[in-house]
């Protein structure tokens, strides 16, 4: 037995970063600060994804943490372009006033 | 039981980790915002570095760090968002309702992490050379060179839908849509 940090430290800070992203989605309306809180979330999930490949002792999950990461990079420019958009169109990144498709 | 430096930096970068995290969904100015997340970002870069995935730590610094987090720093000021990110018409409730799914989550996810059967309790650090770019390298070019060069081909259609969307007038339905409301 020993005094290191071990996986489940790992988990539990990553399940903490987690959710603190998924309070930024659920209280925040601004769609930028909306989309910071998603970057938290995929960012917990790469942690968790790398301590497990450290745990594992398998670079797998190093892999994937990569391709997540180019995801969300090209995830980003496309999302911020719509923000743009909508910000031409409304004059707002509001996300109440974006609720045109609702009908 | 005697605290490792690795522990030690486990706690700091925790701390600092949680604590940004909470600062970048608090802060009303969207610049603030973006600072926040980039600290939260080389916190995560340390951990990186601390289960010895070294080269990932670098790509975290420059594309999330580097690239991204410039991206939405550019979007905030061409916006000028400075003068109505602060008019932000989050209620109370809404606020009520979101900390306590999110803290419902987090204990839903706290016992599943209990629960895990651990095989074994070692910790886990930087022991292995798995993680330096030479190692990534050759597992990326070998077995999963497929799904890298899928990668390149996502990319570039992100490219090309970020330059169709973003450019002035290029969709039809854009001007319809500004037209229909004056």
């Amino acid at each position: 037995m020993n005094s290191g940090i071990s996986l489940e430290h790992y988990l539990a800070l990553g399940a903490v970063l987690f959710c603190i992203g998924i309070a930024g989605v659920l209280t925040r309306r601004n769609a930028i600060i909306l989309f910071m809180s998603v970057e938290l979330m995929l960012n917990s999930v790469n942690l968790t994804l790398v301590a497990f490949s450290s745990y594992l002792g398998n670079a797998t999950g190093q892999i994937l943490a990569f391709f997540v990461i180019a995801v969300a990079a090209a995830e980003v420019g496309v999302g911020l372009a719509i923000i743009i958009t909508v910000f031409r169109n409304r004059h707002s990144i509001n996300i109440d006033d974006v609720n045109i498709m609702k009908g | 039981m005697e605290l490792q430096p690795t522990s030690i930096a486990f706690m700091i970068l925790a701390l600092v980790a949680i604590f940004s995290a909470l600062m970048v969904i608090t802060r009303a100015n969207p610049v603030a915002s973006v600072l926040w997340l980039v600290l939260n970002f080389f916190a995560l870069a340390g951990f990186y570095v601390l289960l010895g995935a070294h080269f990932l730590a670098a790509v975290q610094i420059i594309v999330y760090a580097g690239a991204i987090m410039v991206l939405f720093l550019f979007v905030v000021m061409m916006l000028n968002l400075n003068r109505i990110g602060t008019l932000e018409r989050s209620t109370l409730v809404l606020r009520t309702i979101g900390a306590l799914v999110a803290g419902l989550l987090l204990i839903i996810v706290a016992y599943a992490v209990r629960s895990i059967q651990m095989t074994s309790n070692v910790s886990i650090g930087a022991m292995t050379s798995m993680g330096t770019a030479k190692e990534i390298g050759l597992s990326l070019f070998n077995r999963w060179m497929f799904p890298f060069e899928i990668i390149g081909v996502m990319l570039l259609a992100a490219v090309v839908g970020v330059v169709a969307l973003a450019k002035r007038d290029s969709i039809p339905f854009t001007r319809r849509t500004t037209g229909a409301e004056q």
